[in-house]
């Protein structure tokens, strides 16, 4: 396996922030994740673009919770999209779907949080 | 008994007399002048020891007449005159006297005291041999239970303290020894991919020669037996270094056995040992194999054969103590009897106390049991799950590898019917508790290895996770609360045993004082692929 770690890209567009999550989420996602989140805008919805995201663990999990956390505690809305089916479970077992949008892809996903 | 002797043992009994005092005086002299003479033997046949026993008193020699050896012994080392030591009418000795010392011959007076001295002194010495008898005789009887205790032990050590838990097989076994511990053994030994090879043998004689030969023979068969795996090789290595090891006059029965319990193939050699009882579900048949006994002839090679044992057969390994027991009136039980309970009565536990049964009906209340029994019985449930073994792995406990192991285990378990969402899921849960094995079961200590375990049984696939953090409190499966971690009143982690735990069809936790296992299943073919498992 790759030991290089990967960035988490954070770009905009039409004015909302899209964050492209690692290909791995896992315990060594955690200083791409804090600076990507560094990075972000100071406000507005914030959308986790999963397209390229293979693999998500308990680790990777934490992660997002804890990046969820902060943007409730900034009253910034959180959606996802490019979930595979199997994630997309996960985020349902984990009530994670509870407290971000889920959406198919990058256009819904910008015209939901709009 | 020399005179000597006979006189030292009577000095000293009672109050002394006028005539104690001199045969005191007499005893002292002779202790000083006359040599102490080793005892002679008399047959006992000899036709002395019939007249002894017939006359009243002391007897010169000079006067017998007697075709006797002892007379001829007795005047050749100088007596003259002996004295029956007479006790309870049973002649237990005798007196033996030289010359007198004033060289004059013996007068009647000296008769007459000699004849009241052996009458007095016949009772304590017969005294002095029921003694010495018993001492003897608790000597040996210590010495014999002495052994039977380091036999007993030797034997206890080396019989299996259980019998193995194989899936779909009821294995049981027995064995008692005899009084005198004979050299029955048994053993079940683990061998690789999952193959279990049964034991029992006999070690000719008792006692602890026997029992060090059964040790012997049983760690042969266990060093040998993973590596040779065919029954008839690790016979015949065990023949090889038995042979010239193991005194000339002793050798060891031993039927030696592989099981498939997956299949119920059964790969045997017998090293001539009684033949093991299969309970077909067509009736009993004999498992015959042609072999000699072990450490007879040096260049030995067994003959290997195989059965199946199906779902619902039996077989029996027995030692020849019941077949070869007697009744009261010397009737053997016998083989045919053994064969006919294997046919009546289901194999393992049922069939060990029925043939208990039965022998002590055979025997009666009181028989001592003439050899050791050992039986070890197994039989195949019907329709017993198939356990298949697809891979078996280890890797190092390095973080990241649960993604090594998440790959190989999908790899594998292509060639069965696990649908993609739920085959995701056990990926998923696979890393998870693998991930947990490395971090907290190993601590992330690199040597240590993470083994997995892939199979399929009874229409699930399930991967077993160990690793060496046994004795340890597992802690449960919770949910975790969510709104507190977004809330940040809990850290954000803690998912890993939830999502293992919703991800596969049932989560097995098992852990003994080394290891601990998280077995992971899910059906197979028609489960629940919805999210609401």
């Amino acid at each position: 396996m790759a030991e290089t770690v990967e960035r988490a890209i954070v770009r905009r567009r039409d004015g909302i922030t899209v964050i492209d999550m690692p290909s791995n989420i896992d315990i060594r996602s955690e200083a791409a994740l804090d600076t990507a989140y560094s990075e972000v805008s100071p406000k507005g919805a914030i959308l986790l673009n999963f397209s390229g995201t293979e693999y998500i663990n308990s680790s990777g999990i934490a992660l997002i919770v804890g990046l969820l956390a902060r943007a409730r505690k900034q009253s910034r809305p959180v959606g996802a999209y490019g979930l595979s089916d199997h994630y997309r479970e996960i985020f349902e077992v984990t009530r994670l779907a509870d407290f971000m949008g889920l959406y198919g892809d990058e256009q819904a996903a910008i015209a939901g949080k709009r | 008994m020399t005179w000597a002797r006979s006189l030292r043992r009577v000095v000293g009994l009672g109050t002394p007399t006028a005539k104690d005092v001199d045969v005191q005086r007499a005893a002292a002299t002779a202790r000083r002048q006359a040599t102490e003479r080793p005892p002679i033997d008399i047959a006992p046949n000899d036709p002395l020891l019939a007249y002894l026993a017939q006359s009243r008193g002391a007897v010169s020699l000079d006067e017998l007449e007697l075709d006797s050896a002892a007379v001829q012994s007795l005047r050749a080392r100088g007596s003259r005159l002996i004295v029956p030591l007479i006790s309870q009418g049973e002649l237990i000795g005798l007196l033996e006297l030289g010359p007198r010392l004033s060289d004059q011959e013996y007068s009647r007076e000296d008769r007459r005291l000699l004849d009241k001295l052996a009458g007095q002194a016949a009772p304590a010495v017969r005294v002095a041999q029921l003694v010495r008898e018993q001492e003897v005789e608790v000597r040996a009887r210590e010495r014999l239970e002495q052994e039977m205790r380091v036999a007993q032990l030797i034997q206890q050590q080396f019989l299996p303290k259980r019998v193995p838990e194989l899936a779909g097989w009821q294995i049981a076994a027995f064995y008692r020894a005899a009084r005198e511990v004979g050299g029955d053994f048994y053993d079940f030994i683990e061998l690789p991919n999952r193959q279990v090879a049964l034991v029992i043998g006999d070690v000719t004689g008792h006692g602890v020669p026997a029992a060090l030969v059964m040790a012997t023979t049983r760690s042969i068969l266990r060093s040998d037996a993973p590596r040779l795996v065919s029954p008839a090789a690790v016979l015949a290595r065990a023949n090889e270094l038995l042979h010239g090891d193991i005194p000339p006059n002793m050798f060891v029965t031993c039927l030696y056995a592989v099981l498939e319990p997956a299949t119920g193939k059964l790969v045997y050699a017998n090293a001539g040992h009684d033949l093991p009882y299969v309970r077909g579900n067509h009736g009993v048949r004999e498992l015959r194999a042609t072999g000699m006994p072990l450490g007879l002839m040096a260049d030995m090679t067994y003959e290997e054969k195989e059965t199946i044992l199906d779902a619902g057969e039996g077989l029996l390994l027995h030692s020849d103590g019941i077949a070869e027991a007697h009744d009261p009136d010397r009737v053997m039980f016998g083989f045919p009897r053994m064969r006919d309970l294997v046919g009546r009565v289901e194999a393992g536990q049922p069939l060990i106390d029925e043939l208990l049964n039965d022998l002590g009906r055979f025997t009666g209340a009181a028989w001592e049991q003439e050899d050791d029994i050992t039986l070890v019985t197994l039989v195949r449930s019907a329709g017993v799950p198939e356990v298949r073994v697809l891979d078996e792995f280890e890797l190092p406990s390095v973080s990241g590898n649960e993604r090594q192991a998440m790959e190989r285990v999908a790899t594998t378990i292509r060639e069965v019917d696990l649908s993609g969402r739920r085959l995701e899921r056990l990926k998923t849960a696979v890393a998870e508790a693998t991930m947990n094995a490395i971090e907290h079961g190993n601590q992330a200590r690199a040597e240590l290895p993470v083994r997995l375990e892939v199979s399929t049984r009874n229409g699930q696939v399930v991967v077993r996770i160990t690793d060496l953090g046994g004795g340890r409190d597992i802690p449960e499966a919770t949910t975790p609360d969510l709104e507190a971690k977004l809330a940040g009143l809990q850290k954000p982690r803690g998912w890993g045993l939830f999502l293992i735990k919703n991800m596969v069809d049932d989560v097995r936790v098992t852990s003994d004082e080394r290891h601990h296992t998280v077995e992971l299943v899910m059906q197979l073919g028609g489960g629940n692929d919805g999210r609401d498992r």
